[in-house]
């Protein structure tokens, strides 16, 4: 399976301060990769990294075999939705069309195939009936979609979501998580949350990131990691669907 | 009102105010939606350093005040954008500074200064016609990089990140607004004065967003409204006897309260 994502020791962090030390690892096509840590761990630094916002301190990053800023043109991102501007005068359909924008240059019109490519974006996540309400009228879960819908306009290999059910209420996130299975048919996936059970009973494989990264490319959380990452003993069981965070046979390795 | 018209000051001044209004509209619905009030008023003043230079070296102050708005603007820009300082607080010090340089000139400058206070608080009614001329060509200009450059300024607007990650020249279209917003602060300083120059930036944006939700419609909205306020100070204050930079912005003032009592009022049964 080819990498579309290679990280090899990378150091990274804001006024010489790191925040991510040695980080190894590589995206094979077609994952879906779950990333959980504690606030402050480096989850959001290590996207901002992937999609060239933060440079390195050292270390290299290759997306699609390229070197950051060339690749993440085949990035599909969903930025963590933190301050909404729900007066901003735009409609759904604008917010989508800009994930054209690393085709169009300065100077150039969107074109017919922009159009398509909008709505063929809208009609997955199933917003296209609501392409002209402003964006500030949608709720939570459908302005997640529409931000998805973003993100997939640019037509993209690799989709990077940071804490995409942030905003969102359980019922809709169910849907969204439905969505990213279909989508993770064809798309990479790289998502990042604070929420690990809810995590963890829908992506394929699980990495902690506390400035190190624990991650073997498998989908069990074994306590052991979790101490490392977290540093501290965590309650898996408290979180609830524990059955789905471990295989059977990891059971008795809670109680042992 | 048209016997008024007989007057070439009043037709000079009811033309510069329609067409400082274009220029409003646009910018003023970017300085809204990016909340870059405060930036706009630090340009603003600073400009004043401008005219201190114009008539120190004898120039059009307008001319001085052009070039002394948009170093101000790209400075300021490139504060807000590259540094790890608190950036309001250096764009704090720019807009004193700016003010202060100003006043020294017009101190050094030899020569009669009788329409100093004219800057501060405005004389749409004593607008010569060359100056509509570069009223009007800063509209065109503001006109069209807003229309070359829509899709990237509107990303810019909304999401600056994104727009980065989609390999818009985000740095360079930031400064290109910063320019704009330069250039109408000039045009405004010659209708309402710099002090006033917020009012007539903010308020027909701020109505016109609070009605149309759609960039585009949101511009021309405020570009009639503009007009629709200048138009009736200006005649208010001609009949009335009033100064007519305060008058313009009264009515606007009026018009945003009344509009925020509107909405409150039909949204309340809904709730």
């Amino acid at each position: 399976m080819e990498e579309v994502i290679s990280v090899r020791h990378l150091w990274a962090g804001y006024n010489g301060e790191p925040v991510l030390e040695d980080v190894t690892f590589s995206i094979k096509e077609l994952d879906f990769i779950g990333l959980i840590g504690p606030n402050g761990g480096g989850k959001t630094t290590l996207l901002k990294v992937l999609l060239g916002l933060l440079a390195p301190a050292r270390g290299d990053v290759w997306v699609m075999g390229q070197n950051v800023k060339a690749g993440r043109r085949h990035i599909g991102y969903l930025p963590q939705s933190v301050e909404f501007d729900r007066d901003f005068p735009i409609r759904v359909w604008d917010v989508v069309r800009m994930g054209r924008l690393n085709r169009r240059r300065l100077l150039q019109r969107y074109t017919a195939e922009d159009d398509e490519s909008v709505a063929e974006a809208l009609r997955s996540v199933r917003m296209l009936d609501l392409r002209n309400h402003p964006i500030g009228a949608l709720s939570g879960g459908q302005r997640q979609r529409v931000y998805i819908a973003r993100a997939l306009a640019t037509e993209p290999h690799i989709l990077l979501l940071d804490e995409p059910m942030a905003s969102v209420d359980p019922q809709a996130s169910a849907g969204i998580y439905e969505l990213l299975r279909q989508l993770n048919e064809r798309i990479t996936i790289l998502m990042v949350s604070h929420d690990m059970s809810a995590i963890s009973s829908h992506v394929k494989t699980v990495g902690c990131l506390n400035r190190r990264l624990f991650y073997h490319g498998e989908k069990q959380v074994t306590p052991d990691v979790l101490a490392l990452a977290y540093q501290c003993p965590i309650d898996l069981i408290a979180h609830g669907v524990p059955h789905r965070v471990f295989p059977e046979h990891a059971g008795e390795e809670v109680q042992g | 009102m048209i016997e008024a018209l007989q007057f070439g000051f009043m037709r000079n001044a009811l033309m510069a105010g329609l067409l400082v209004s274009v220029a409003c509209g646009i910018v003023g619905t970017f300085v809204v939606v990016k909340r870059i009030v405060f930036i706009s008023g630090g340009i603003a003043h600073a400009a004043y350093g401008g005219i201190g230079l114009g008539y120190f070296l004898k120039l059009n102050p307008v001319l001085g005040a052009i070039a002394f708005s948009l170093a101000a603007a790209l400075g300021m820009g490139v504060v807000q954008r590259k540094t790890r300082q608190r950036a309001d607080t250096i764009i704090g010090v720019m807009w004193a500074i700016g003010m202060a340089l100003g006043i020294l000139l017009l101190d050094l400058a030899p020569g009669y200064k009788a329409d100093l206070m004219s800057y501060l608080f405005g004389s749409i009614l004593a607008v010569p016609a060359s100056d509509l001329l570069i009223i009007l060509a800063l509209d065109l200009i503001i006109v069209a990089l807003v229309v070359l450059f829509y899709k990237e300024l509107l990303a810019v607007s909304f999401d600056e990140t994104f727009a980065t990650v989609e390999n818009v020249p985000v740095d360079a279209i930031y400064l290109i607004l910063m320019c704009m917003i330069g250039l109408t602060v000039v045009m405004l300083m010659r209708v309402v004065g710099l002090i006033l120059v917020i009012a007539l930036l903010t308020i027909p944006a701020a109505i016109s967003g609070q009605f149309v939700k759609d960039m585009r419609k949101m511009m021309i909205l405020a570009s009639i409204l503009g007009a629709a306020f200048t138009t009736t100070g200006l005649w208010l204050s001609y009949f009335l006897n009033l100064t007519s930079g305060a008058t313009i912005i009264l009515v606007s003032g009026a018009a945003y309260l009344l509009t925020l009592a509107l909405r409150s009022f039909i949204r309340a049964p809904a709730r």
